[in-house]
């Protein structure tokens, strides 16, 4: 089974993308693209043997959630930064975040979401000392700031990729 | 399209969400001008793909589905599109930068950690 | 009524977004180093493909959106691979 089909949810998303592109679900349209997203599934598996399992499905609307607020929180909190401009000093920074999370898809993950996050940017990671460098626009604590990523987002993502 | 037949309600929903999305974009770019250091230039471009695409493409979906047939299959695919590559292109050149400042030796860029993350 | 308010609140928005782009320009031209030109590329492109998609709008095509998607993409790719040669100098290895 996990022969024929190496990544089950990679093959539906992307015949769902073909069809999205098409924009019709016919049965044509649905066995090529069913067809192409297997073999891109194939290829995949020649690339990559780590394959990340997602342990509880039900937290990732959790922080699908978590993330649209916080984005737009920080939204808001860029767009007055950027408009008050010299009037108001803010103190962008350099943060070190020693991180407990190994599993690579995690990272990938957490990366994506605090560089998507306007107000916060990925810089590198280090697997030799397992921490994170990141620049933060408005910097005020840094423990805080670290301690509320960790709890909000690392939490999270340690229970969905173990 | 006729766009008198578009309901008030939706017509409001349409241009508040569209003028919202085009001018935290325009915001970002005003930032991404403003802006002193690299390192703080790179957070603006994300106001425009965060909340800025999201707000026009809003807005063009409930035009679409409002008007006859066409289905607002690119709407989502351009709003996915745009979230998931984003980020990386911006760690690339956030790495790149790092890279380049200590390369040269600037000071205000803190020193590599543990062992380089490069292969 | 609607037909006026749609009007102006795109062609509103297509002058903002116009706007993006010149203010992006300005920081492509000014620099002052590499990396920041680069940067003010990807968001060109960006802001371009919203634009893009405020003129499918008006125009009601399919077109725009296909344009669209493709200015992302192309918009990508020639980002990672100038971020790759900031880093190393050459494209290909």
């Amino acid at each position: 089974m996990s022969r024929i089909f190496p990544y089950p949810l990679l093959t539906i998303a992307l015949t769902l993308m073909w069809l999205l592109l098409q924009q019709s679900a016919g049965l044509g349209h649905i066995l090529l693209g069913f067809a192409v997203a297997w073999s891109a599934s194939q290829a995949m598996a020649k690339l990559q043997p780590h394959r990340p399992i997602i342990r509880r499905p039900g937290l990732v609307l959790k922080l699908f959630a978590l993330v649209t607020v916080d984005i737009i929180r920080s939204n808001i909190a860029v767009s007055r930064i950027v408009l008050a401009g010299d009037r108001r000093e803010t103190t962008a920074g350099f943060i070190k975040m020693p991180l407990e999370l190994r599993d690579p898809a995690g990272l990938a993950v957490l990366s994506c979401i605090i560089t998507a996050t306007p107000g916060s940017a990925w810089l590198e990671y280090s697997p030799a000392e397992s921490s994170v460098l990141i620049h933060v626009l408005d910097l005020i604590d840094d423990e805080e700031w670290v301690q509320t990523v960790k709890q909000r987002y690392e939490v999270l993502l340690l229970e969905i990729f173990r | 399209m006729n766009y008198d037949d578009v309901p008030l309600w939706a017509a409001i929903l349409i241009s508040a969400s569209v003028l919202i999305g085009a001018a935290l974009t325009f915001v970002g770019a005003v930032g991404l001008v403003r802006a002193r250091s690299f390192y703080q230039r790179i957070h603006m471009p994300t106001l425009g793909t965060s909340f800025g695409a999201i707000g026009v493409l809003l807005a063009s979906s409930i035009l679409a589905s409002m008007g006859e047939g066409r289905i607002i299959a690119h709407e989502v695919l351009i709003f996915i599109f745009v979230s998931v590559t984003t980020p990386v292109t911006l760690m690339l050149l956030a790495r790149a930068a790092l890279h380049r400042d200590r390369v040269e030796g600037s000071p205000e860029v803190p020193s590599a950690l543990g062992k380089p993350s490069d292969q | 009524m609607s037909a006026t308010m749609l009007f102006w609140s795109i062609s509103v928005a297509q002058v903002l977004l116009g706007a993006a782009m010149l203010v992006t320009l300005c920081r492509l031209v000014v620099g002052p180093r590499a990396q920041d030109r680069v940067l003010s590329l990807d968001a060109m492109y960006v802001v371009a493909m919203l634009l893009l998609v405020t003129f499918g709008m008006q125009a009601n095509t399919v077109i725009y959106f296909e344009v669209a998607l493709l200015i992302g993409l192309l918009g990508f790719v020639g980002t990672v691979a100038l971020a790759k040669f900031l880093m190393r100098g050459e494209v290909i290895e």
